[in-house]
């Protein structure tokens, strides 16, 4: 599977990333040298084998359904770059 | 007075308590070793006055009775662990101006027993490397040289700043993160004992996620009682990271001195690959032999897919780090590009906040969980990392612990330019690490022995899940064996 100048275009972004122009072509090298590498993985037969998703062998536990946390907008805003009347100030997103 | 930089910590713990010395001496000791050594660029922030002031409250609790475990003892915190109050940037210049208003599970465990914080310390990109290159700081620079040089050697990575304050005495102790050997190879890269202990030992909460189903914190030490000393407290259940583990934390310290005979230690064949370093295979059978003299059982063992945990690794560590690494968005925190349209504004914050690698393996996870090619690279890497979990399990039912080299070699030169041309050779220092976090186990980095440079070279030592203890005894026997003389 190779990968080719429009999927690094893609993948970059769908990773809200940047690759300029005149790195395309390392870039699609790179990516294509990694995965070369990781094709190994086909020689090993995962047939009937489960995928683990996690190592830990207990069920993770839910906790009682209440506030444990809260009541520090200021602390949460504090490390914004740009904040205004208690909220995050983004760009507009509708026109 | 610099002599008490020489103390492990629990040699200065047990100085303190008989009141042989003050923590605000020790901790002035700490802080002028710092100072003399930044060009080792261990520390990205200093915290001094607030050791001081730490250290003057650890003193008053010795004269009071009420001093906890480790009170007074000096240690300098990997900056990936959220500090109250005190930058934390995971040394990513998108978090350059972070100042968490909450402190880590781990780092408020070890306030609450008393340690004093010197400063943050160096690593690579949110943990993201090898050799401590890639942070935003500069690397950090092993303390060791070679024999006849004068190059600067790297301290391995990504808790390069950790490992490399820890040899040159610029802290008693530091704190450490492991997602695939960031705590083992620096500690064999810089002659110090580090310990990755079993997945959800210690609580990840506080601590910037890089791959959440590998990482695990923990410490990085002068030997390996100081890191019995130091699990032991970073240890437990914590309510606020759903994978910690609801188990009791022995005393690990207890167990050390224990006879290790009868004990069986697993030999795995395929890490005795063609090609082997030569110095490596002779330090790791010197290492079996002091076990075998101990009397020991060594046991020849079969990890049959080996081969392939790099592989995995590099599929499952960046499909975990693309969907972390989201967050930053220059919203919330962090820095801040402007762009006209939102995603202009993510994409501009992003493309200048990261750095190459970090940037390389947010691509490659993106890509590995993209549609229509999830099941050819994610689920498969799943599924192979079943089978080297079950690998072990299977090697665990014939030994009871297992003895392998760190890392294939010691400390490289700073720029090494075959790891900088492919990525792959710099990932290849993993080899023996990698695949005792795709299984959640503890392991140990320890010094035992040099090479004909005159640089360290560790072993690991890979236990049983929550048999942290048996790992611990088995590396303590080895290095009483090995009088490793540190830098």
């Amino acid at each position: 599977m190779a990968v080719d100048t429009e999927t690094v275009k893609r993948i970059a972004f769908l990773s809200r990333l940047k690759v300029n122009d005149d790195k395309i072509k390392d870039t699609e090298q790179e990516f294509n040298n990694i995965f070369n590498w990781i094709e190994q993985l086909n020689e090993v037969n995962t047939d009937n084998v489960a995928p683990l998703e996690s190592v830990n062998d207990f069920n993770l536990t839910l906790r009682d359904d209440e506030v444990t946390d809260g009541n520090c907008r200021d602390e949460v805003l504090a490390n914004a770059p740009d904040a205004e009347y208690g909220y995050f100030v983004v760009p507009k997103v509708v026109e | 007075m610099s002599d008490l930089t020489k103390l492990t910590v629990a040699e200065a713990r047990d100085g303190l308590r008989k009141r042989e010395f003050s923590s605000v001496e020790l901790t002035k000791a700490y802080i002028s070793k710092m100072e003399e050594s930044r060009r080792l660029n261990a520390y990205v922030t200093e915290t001094p006055e607030h050791a001081l002031e730490q250290a003057a409250v650890a003193d008053e609790k010795y004269r009071n009775g009420i001093a906890g475990e480790l009170e007074g003892i000096p240690m300098g915190i990997k900056d990936l662990f959220c500090t109250k109050g005190i930058r934390t940037t995971a040394c990513s210049h998108i978090l350059d101006n972070f100042v968490p208003p909450y402190e880590s599970t781990v780092t408020s465990k070890l306030l609450q027993a008393g340690v004093t914080v010197l400063g943050k310390l160096n690593m690579d990109e949110f943990a993201m490397g090898g050799s401590n290159e890639t942070s935003c700081f500069g690397p950090a620079i092993n303390p060791w040289k070679a024999k006849g040089s004068d190059a600067d050697l790297v301290p391995g990575g990504s808790s390069g700043g950790s490992a490399a304050a820890v040899a040159a005495e610029m802290c008693a102790a530091a704190t450490g993160t492991d997602t695939g050997g960031s705590i083992r190879q620096p500690a064999a890269f810089c002659g110090v004992t580090g310990i990755k202990p079993t997945y959800g030992r210690c609580s990840r909460y506080g601590i910037i996620a890089f791959a959440s189903s590998l990482d695990q914190a923990g410490p990085i030490a002068k030997d390996v009682r100081d890191c019995a000393a130091l699990l032991k407290v970073m240890s437990g259940y914590d309510a606020k990271d759903s994978t910690s583990a609801k188990v009791n934390v022995p005393d690990f310290e207890a167990v050390l001195g224990q006879d290790i005979r009868g004990l069986k230690i697993g030999i795995p064949r395929e890490y005795r690959p063609e090609g082997l370093n030569e110095e490596i295979a002779a330090c790791w059978d010197k290492g079996i032999a002091m076990l075998r003299d101990r009397g020991a059982e060594i046991v020849d063992i079969s990890l049959p897919h080996t081969k392939y945990a790099l592989a995995v690794y590099y599929i499952i560590a960046p499909a975990e780090a693309s969907s972390n690494l989201a967050r930053y968005d220059g919203i919330r925190y962090g820095l801040r590009v402007p762009g006209e349209h939102l995603d202009d504004l993510y994409i501009n914050t992003r493309s200048e906040g990261f750095g190459a690698e970090v940037k390389r393996r947010i691509m490659i996870g993106t890509y590995v969980l993209s549609a229509g090619y999830y099941d050819a690279y994610y689920l498969k890497a799943q599924k192979v990392r079943r089978l080297i979990r079950n690998d072990f399990l299977e090697a665990f039912k014939k030994c009871d612990i297992i003895l392998t080299p760190t890392a294939p070699t010691g400390a490289f030169a700073l720029g090494d330019k075959s790891m900088k041309d492919n990525p792959i050779n710099m990932w290849l220092n993993d080899v023996f690490t990698v695949s005792v976090n795709l299984a959640g186990l503890p392991a140990i980095s320890l010094p035992a022995g040099v090479s004909g440079q005159g640089l360290p070279l560790g072993l690991q030592l890979i236990g049983r899940a929550f048999d942290e203890e048996t790992v611990l005894k088995t590396a303590y026997a080895l290095e009483k064996d090995v009088h490793f003389v540190r830098k």
